[in-house]
């Protein structure tokens, strides 16, 4: 509740911030400063402080795997703007408005990861998406930032027109938008549960960006200022995805018989195209925006079990997934060369980024000791105690063995290639940023209880 | 305690060694590690007898049913003296070998052994999982650094290979754990668990798949050739010597006991892919030019001979691997040293551009001989109780017994395969004096041409090592009874565990 409310006034308050202050470091302070304070009140909730009372009806729900996730998004956001901010302002002059419409798409996080009503999931997507289409399209002057935006927006309000349309149809046959309305109805008009069921099922699919509904994602991702690519590959991506297992948690936990091939089907066909594409890309932009379908296809495994270790899974998969990518993306803007060889002796220019990136895409890649092992761990694992569709866990790990090809040819470009790679400029800061990052992805593939223990206490 | 010490020294002091610059100083602190390593290792097992000293247990990571829990039975503590002897023998015969970024170097191969430790101790399968893949690691960063012109690709099929291996036995791991009384991933729960025949086949096959590459056996091997001539010969000794142990003992730890009836089902198929790998290795051994390559091969060969034994399952058998881990880890560190410095002083690694090497450096060439006929088990050098033990236990196995029909159609029984393949293996044996003979007479012997005529004056380093390494074949060679008194035990629970033949009708 806390954070719902802070979350929108802060963006007005970005808003306003933009006529009162001209200079980009004093909007800069005022944006790191309100996800400090989102942090705050938001540890507050957890430790039972609520700042605001407002009755919901039980719309929403700020239960506890609500909260840690939004801990988790308000650290990774705050991470993000510590290191990538400087990054925001050279994309045109509407900084404040960046910082704005950000905030906003956070206010739109926590409802998705708090709705008990379909009504507040539509609400929610939307209220990530409408700004994430500005986000996109910031580059004016850049015919591709305005193509992204463009097809993003074509093919979002697609899907948010299946999204209702599925809404619809589960109305028309439970008589409710809350969720365990709606799950305890299934029986009364099958047909048109299961067909709403399914059409609110493949556009959250189209959200989080699984096969085959993933045609945008290389595009958008490509397109979009890099800075930004990093907010939608990492937070908007993980929250679509908290939005989807609570729908199916709380929602359809009944029917996972009805639904469960049909997951299964879509992470095979996730993990398998995005992987195999990422092999062939040329530049590490369009090469992450692959990984993060890839990454997607293992985040869906959970969706496919759906018991605790799932749930704990995906939170920890969340923070690890996010934190190594918003660390790669970070390093990646400040490159000129986008390119696998514009890497080329990387590491003797940069030595401590280097030494950061290899910690990042070792997690990605999910080799232990890095929060990304374990979180991938937790997917198996969950995947595996259902004892159903054992082929699945199988061609997981085979398509995780593929995902190193392409990771560790960016450690190879940085250590062992001989190249004319430049020193990048950073600041002091920057840097010990970029190695708590490092640290906590480390931290986190040890001792993970430091953020599981949250979720029960 | 010592366990954990045990890891604890090469993991701090690596780290510490990334920061240290200058070329000398990190090469001391590198030797006053692994020293201190072994003076750790040796006391620890000398003076401690209880068990207790080499049981620790902490918490980890309570919900997932996984603790940091490092045990060492005997086995343990042979292939701990191993990790531990080896490196000051690594270290000190690379001695003169430059590196670039030296820092980088020894942080890594201390952090290799860290892991390497830490593989041979753990006594929890995800602990065993996270130490296998830190071991992993640092080898690959070692490889692609320093090495030959291809080093890169190489090493990249290396990983992606046992990368492979590695998730596939995590699968299996997983499968285990859902089975065990109370979900936990402690070795002794691992050992009480109930899993129905036709998982432990798969189970079987993934585990021994990731265990069968790393060794490597008959036909995931093409890895293992190439990764040992394009690396540096410091990081080859540790790979050969020590990191391929890891599959053998792996198997040993957690495939034999946890398994036996898959074991069992098994055993014959992975025999034939042993024999056929011994033949075939040795085969090509004998074709090679290139010493490296060579070594490479005969390495095939002795492990597929090990890895046979196991599955033999043969009390006298798997003390003869147990003891034979140990003497192939010193023998081939002994050939590789020899090897580095041929081609350090001479520039080349080709036999057919040496010769004549033993009238212009005698000492090189006793050392060699020594070291080549150890590793062609002749008596008196080490490798002859741990292959004489490992035969036996091949020969009177009852492992392979049994009715089998191939193609549904072809029916045998495979009573006498035990002497079968004593007798193939045994061919292996053959051929590896004819390889290892006719390198010596090669290098050594013949005319000394431009090249082998100055000769090469062994450095002091060089022989103290070589010294050393002569000293434990012989003794090990002649007396070998404090090893065998030490795995005893660590045998005895194998065959108790794995030995599934009373319950079995052949």
């Amino acid at each position: 509740m806390n954070a719902l409310i802070i979350t929108a006034v802060w963006g007005v308050v970005m808003m306003f911030g933009g006529i009162w202050f001209k200079k980009g470091s004093a909007i800069r302070s005022l944006g790191i400063a309100g996800m400090v304070v989102l942090l705050l009140v938001n540890i507050l909730e957890m430790n039972g402080t609520e700042l605001f009372t407002i009755n919901f009806k039980g719309m929403i729900q700020f239960d506890r795997f609500a909260l840690l996730f939004n801990t988790i998004i308000f650290i990774s956001v705050l991470l993000y703007f510590l290191l990538s901010a400087r990054d925001m302002e050279k994309v045109g002059i509407n900084y404040a408005e960046y910082f704005a419409l950000i905030f906003f798409i956070l206010c739109g996080v926590t409802l998705v990861s708090s709705f008990k009503s379909l009504l507040i999931l539509f609400l929610g997507i939307e209220i990530i998406s409408i700004p994430l289409y500005i986000l996109t399209g910031s580059d004016k002057r850049n015919l591709k930032s305005n193509e992204a935006a463009l097809k993003y927006f074509l093919l979002g309000a697609f899907s948010t027109g299946l999204m209702l349309m599925g809404i619809a149809m589960l109305y028309g046959s439970s008589g409710s938008f809350q969720l365990e309305q709606v799950g305890l109805s299934a029986a009364k008009f099958p047909t048109l549960h299961i067909a709403g069921m399914i059409l609110l099922l493949f556009s959250m699919s189209f959200k989080v960006s699984a096969a085959p509904f993933h045609f945008w994602t290389p595009d958008v991702y490509d397109g979009a200022p890099t800075v930004f690519t990093s907010f939608m590959a990492t937070i908007v991506k993980v929250a679509a995805f908290i939005g989807f297992i609570r729908l199916l948690y709380d929602g359809f936990e009944y029917m996972q018989p009805t639904w469960q091939l049909w997951i299964a089907i879509i992470t095979a066909a996730t993990l398998l195209i995005g992987n195999i594409t990422a092999v062939f890309q040329q530049s590490v932009k369009r090469m992450l925006a692959y990984s993060s379908i890839a990454q997607a296809g293992f985040m869906m495994l959970a969706l496919f079990a759906l018991n605790t270790d799932a749930r704990e899974g995906l939170l920890l998969y969340a923070a690890a997934y996010c934190l190594a990518t918003i660390g790669i993306f970070a390093v990646l803007v400040k490159m000129h060369d986008y390119t696998f060889d514009g890497f080329n002796g990387f590491a003797k220019q940069n030595p401590l980024l280097a030494a950061t990136m290899v910690v990042f895409l070792l997690s990605l890649a999910g080799i232990p000791l890095t929060a990304g092992f374990l979180s991938k761990f937790y997917m198996l694992k969950a995947a595996l105690a259902t004892g159903k569709y054992f082929w699945l866990v199988v061609f997981a790990v085979l398509m995780a063995a593929v995902s190193v090809y392409y990771y560790f040819r960016v450690i190879q470009a940085m250590y062992f290639k001989e190249g004319e790679s430049i020193k990048l400029e950073t600041t002091r800061p920057f840097k010990y940023t970029l190695l708590l990052l490092a640290a906590l992805v480390i931290v986190l593939g040890i001792y993970p209880n430091l953020l599981l223990y949250w979720f029960y206490f | 305690m010592i366990a954990l010490i045990l890891i604890l020294i090469p993991l701090l002091t690596g780290i510490i060694s990334f920061s240290i610059q200058e070329d000398k100083k990190v090469r001391t602190w590198a030797y006053v590690s692994s020293v201190l390593t072994v003076g750790v290792a040796l006391f620890g097992l000398i003076s401690y007898t209880k068990e207790s000293a080499f049981d620790f247990k902490a918490e980890w990571m309570g919900s997932l049913g996984s603790s940091f829990h490092l045990k060492m039975d005997g086995l343990s503590k042979l292939m701990c003296l191993l990790t531990a002897v080896a490196y000051p023998l690594i270290f000190i015969s690379t001695l003169r070998t430059p590196y670039k970024n030296p820092n980088r170097y020894f942080g890594l191969m201390l952090l290799m052994q860290a892991g390497l430790f830490g593989v041979f101790v753990a006594a929890d399968a995800l602990l065993f999982y996270f130490f296998w893949e830190l071991a992993l690691i640092p080898a690959y960063f070692l490889c692609s650094t320093w090495g030959g012109e291809r080093r890169i690709a190489v090493t990249f099929k290396f990983f992606v290979y046992t990368f492979l291996g590695s998730v596939l036995m995590l699968i299996a791991l997983l499968s285990v754990y859902n089975n065990t009384p109370g979900h936990s991933f402690d070795i002794e729960s691992f050992y009480r668990a109930t899993i129905s025949g036709s998982n432990q086949n798969w189970i079987f096959w993934m585990m021994f798949v990731a265990f069968a590459i790393k060794m490597p056996i008959f036909p995931f091997h093409t890895w293992q050739p190439d990764t040992y001539e394009q690396t540096n010969t410091g990081t080859t000794m540790v790979l050969s010597g020590l990191m391929v142990k890891m599959g053998l003992f792996a198997v040993l730890r957690w495939l034999l006991p946890v398994m036996p009836f898959a074991t069992a089902n098994w055993t014959n198929a992975v025999a034939f892919l042993c024999v056929f790998g011994i033949i075939y290795a040795s085969l090509i051994a004998i074709q090679q030019d290139d010493l490296k390559r060579l070594v490479a091969y005969s390495s095939i060969a002795h492990i597929g001979l090990m890895c046979l034994t196991l599955f033999a399952v043969n009390r006298t058998g798997i003390q003869g691997v147990m003891l034979q881990m140990f003497n192939h880890g010193i023998n081939i560190i002994g050939l590789w040293i020899v090897v580095e410095i041929i081609e350090r002083n001479l520039g080349v690694k080709k036999i057919s551009q040496l010769g004549g090497l033993a009238t212009t450096s005698p000492a090189l060439a006793i050392f060699l001989t020594i070291i080549a006929l150890a590793n062609i088990a002749l008596p008196l050098t080490n490798g002859f109780p741990g292959e004489f033990l490992m035969f036996n236990g091949v020969f009177n196995s009852n492992a392979f017994d049994g009715d089998y029909t191939l193609f549904g159609s072809i029916k045998f029984n495979a009573s006498s395969f035990g002497i079968l393949f004593t007798v193939l293996a045994g061919l292996g044996i053959i051929l590896a004096a004819v390889y290892t003979l006719n390198m010596i007479r090669k290098v050594f012997y013949g005319d000394v041409n431009e090249l082998t005529a100055k000769g090469i004056s062994l450095g002091r380093n060089e022989k103290i090592v070589l010294s050393v390494i002569v000293v434990l074949i012989l003794v090990i060679g002649v007396y070998p009874k404090p090893l065998l008194d030490m795995t005893q035990s660590a045998a005895d629970f194998i065959m108790s565990r794995a030995d599934v033949s009373p319950f079995l009708k052949k």
